[in-house]
């Protein structure tokens, strides 16, 4: 690419993956928008692009957009860490090609085709209907192919090079991520059978191997951008994967209270769920004592002037620490012991935790690295913010808490009405539906998913256009 | 010099991760095996010899399925009683029912039934909570559901309202025509016939006892 400072085919690399991934999450909000609209109008595109198919496209583009921004700043920091260039980098290219085009050809058949005969080519061909996990059976075999090229070059690029202790980290959770796709992709017509593996996937990702591969992207985030000592971070690092799999592997029991699994899940789900919000309140204060740490280091030497190198991707990181543990945590812990998730499960509750904990934990710390990339990309000594930064930030930040109150709101009156009055039947369904709290709560969703689409408008913009920015120090 | 703590000892974390990660690992994986034998479905001559399986056989749905409270466990489970007609047969043979079951968990994941619906509580929250739906006094011989539908047996009135959704005025929120054709329609209804039947630690509490009165209704 023209005017780019990049000398590193990895890094280049990088840069394509956060092209894909940016994109997606404005597919993931636009989506999201019409399921939103769908609660509030519900003859909107009424047998057109329903809600299944809406709220389908969302969560997907979710999750592949965070796969893609996750390889990326894989590829990204791989020469700053081992200090050579990423082996079989070509092999890469082509796999990013491949995984793009796949991506591409599965959203199409979503929208166009939506749904197929109760037969195994719907399976093969269209969708799997396995929340999160939908990608028809050959995009799965296409993903694995994807991830596990891309697990070779991690493993080959660390094993030649420096291996420090942010890659070695991330070489034994990358090998774990992509083999634990493997469990989501058979069939049965055994339900709990289905659901105990489906489970595999989502949870031991996004509650163990995800949040570790966080843990190793805010150490290299804090000594690339504040210059914190490697030493320390490593410890911390390694202190976090103890703590994050020690509780995220067994606290996968709190997905199984309920689907035909034995009652001694309660007891092992809710101890060790219990304990999953600990290693977040450490890796907020991890990073928080940090930054405090280099400033005043800095202080102490009579320099008035702050650590950090990258404001915007900064931000983002803190915002990171602090969401990871507010929503991944703290919503989680709220309905995480079997006697409150008894009736919460199943609920707008649940609705409001997903939405912040999956932005709270990996989407703001993705975003930071596309501003980690937009500076390297650009030559940038220190990058500050431009004013499209600070309406980004601010607008996406405010309209996720703002759905997030919302649904939680709504979530109420679904737990209470809906489940614990009225026994969950149909009945008591739609009475939840219909109170203030529920209909009102939808309002402001959709109110506040309105602010966050246009506060990506001003992402996207930012990041196209900082990097040719005067502001900053080069 | 004093000799550096193990605290501080990069090393020392990184044993200390290992071991708990494996540790928890084997642990995870030994009650997997413990789980999985428990939830592996039944059979034909478990329903027969009235052992009780978390999740029953595919023959289940020759039976009445009730949910009620268990004083042992001190919440309510699915009770499989006498023979019911299920679409006018109470006979079917292991193959029928299990080709029958088949189709309609085919059918539950290409119709998308849980992009909008919850089934064991997972998935979306846009409809009704189908774990149960078996059992729901709406689709009851007294039920409106039912009543909608102009049928006189519980399946057939679902199994009319899944093959023409949208032309029944259910809710603001309808659900949309996904192509179901008469057979699927069926499959469905068995899949959650035996869904209604899986032992799912006594969720959802109440389910169908309580009517009535709620915000003045």
């Amino acid at each position: 690419m023209a005017n780019s400072y990049l000398t590193s085919e990895s890094k280049k690399l990088a840069t394509w993956y956060f092209t894909v991934a940016a994109t997606l999450f404005g597919a993931q909000l636009l989506f999201g928008l019409v399921a939103a609209i769908q609660y509030v109008i519900p003859g909107f595109l009424f047998e057109i692009l329903d809600f299944s198919v809406a709220r389908m496209l969302h969560i997907n583009a979710l999750v592949v957009w965070m796969v893609f921004a996750m390889f990326g700043a894989v590829y990204w920091l791989l020469p700053d860490e081992t200090g050579i260039e990423t082996v079989g980098i070509e092999v890469g290219k082509l796999l990013f090609w491949i995984f793009t085009a796949a991506v591409t050809v599965v959203v199409l058949v979503y929208l166009f085709i939506q749904v197929g005969p109760a037969d195994a080519t719907s399976i093969w061909f269209i969708h799997e209907g396995r929340e999160y996990i939908e990608a028809p059976r050959w995009a799965d075999i296409g993903i694995t192919v994807v991830a596990l090229g891309f697990v070779a070059n991690l493993f080959l690029t660390g094993m030649k090079g420096k291996r420090s202790g942010i890659v070695t980290v991330l070489m034994a959770d990358m090998i774990a991520f992509a083999g634990l796709y493997l469990t989501g992709m058979f069939y049965t017509d055994n339900i709990s059978v289905d659901q105990f593996w489906w489970w595999w996937v989502i949870h031991l990702w996004v509650e163990a191997t995800w949040e570790v591969y966080v843990g190793s992207i805010a150490a290299y985030g804090l000594i690339t951008m504040i210059g914190a000592h490697r030493q320390v971070v490593e410890m911390w690092l390694w202190i976090e994967v103890t703590m994050l799999f020690g509780s995220g592997i067994l606290g996968l029991g709190h997905h199984y209270f309920w689907i035909g699994t034995p009652e001694y899940w309660w007891e092992i789900g809710a101890l060790f769920s219990a304990l999953e919000p600990l290693p977040l309140v450490a890796m907020f204060i991890h990073v928080l004592y940090d930054w405090g740490k280099m400033q005043g280091e800095e202080s102490a030497k009579g320099l008035d002037r702050s650590v950090i190198t990258n404001k915007p991707a900064f931000t983002w990181f803190v915002l990171n620490a602090f969401g990871n543990f507010l929503g991944a945590g703290i919503w989680g812990f709220f309905h995480t012991l079997p006697q409150v998730n008894l009736y919460t499960h199943g609920t707008q509750f649940t609705s409001a935790h997903g939405h912040l904990a999956f932005f709270g934990a990996y989407a703001t710390i993705l975003i930071g690295m596309m501003y980690i990339a937009v500076q390297g990309k650009n030559g940038i000594k220190v990058l500050n913010n431009s004013t499209s930064t600070i309406f980004a930030t601010s607008m996406i930040v405010g309209g996720v808490v703002g759905m997030t109150v919302a649904l939680t709101v709504a979530g109420y009156s679904d737990v209470i009405i809906s489940r614990a009055q009225m026994g969950a039947t149909w009945a008591g369904y739609f009475d939840a539906q219909a109170t203030t709290w529920l209909t009102q709560g939808m309002v402001w969703r959709l109110i506040m998913g309105v602010v966050t689409f246009v506060g990506f408008f001003f992402l996207a913009k930012d990041l196209l256009t900082i990097g040719k920015s005067n502001i900053h120090v080069r | 010099m004093a000799k550096k703590s193990v605290w501080s000892d990069n090393r020392f974390w990184q044993r200390t991760a290992a071991w708990i990660t494996g540790f928890a690992s084997i642990l995870l994986i030994w009650l997997t095996f413990d789980t999985n034998a428990q939830i592996a479905m039944g059979n034909d001559s478990d329903l027969k010899n009235g052992v009780t399986k978390r999740v029953p056989g595919p023959t289940v749905i020759n039976y009445k399925i009730t949910y009620e409270m268990d004083k042992k466990r001190q919440h309510e489970v699915p009770v499989i009683g006498e023979k019911e007609k299920f679409f006018g047969r109470d006979d079917y043979s292991e193959e029928e029912a299990t080709e029958l079951l088949h189709l309609g968990k085919l059918g539950s994941q290409s119709k998308n039934c849980m992009n909008c619906h919850t089934l064991l509580g997972n998935g979306a929250y846009y409809a009704p909570d189908l774990t149960k739906a078996w059992l729901d006094p709406a689709w009851g011989p007294t039920g409106s559901m039912q009543a909608m539908t102009g049928k006189s047996t519980k399946e057939e009135a679902m199994a009319e309202f899944l093959q023409n959704p949208s032309q029944y005025p259910t809710h603001a929120r309808m659900m949309p025509n996904l192509g179901i054709t008469a057979e699927e329609a069926k499959g469905l209804v068995a899949f959650l016939k035996h869904m209604s039947s899986i032992d799912t630690n006594g969720f959802p509490r109440n389910f169908g006892k309580i009517q009535g009165a709620v915000n003045g209704k």
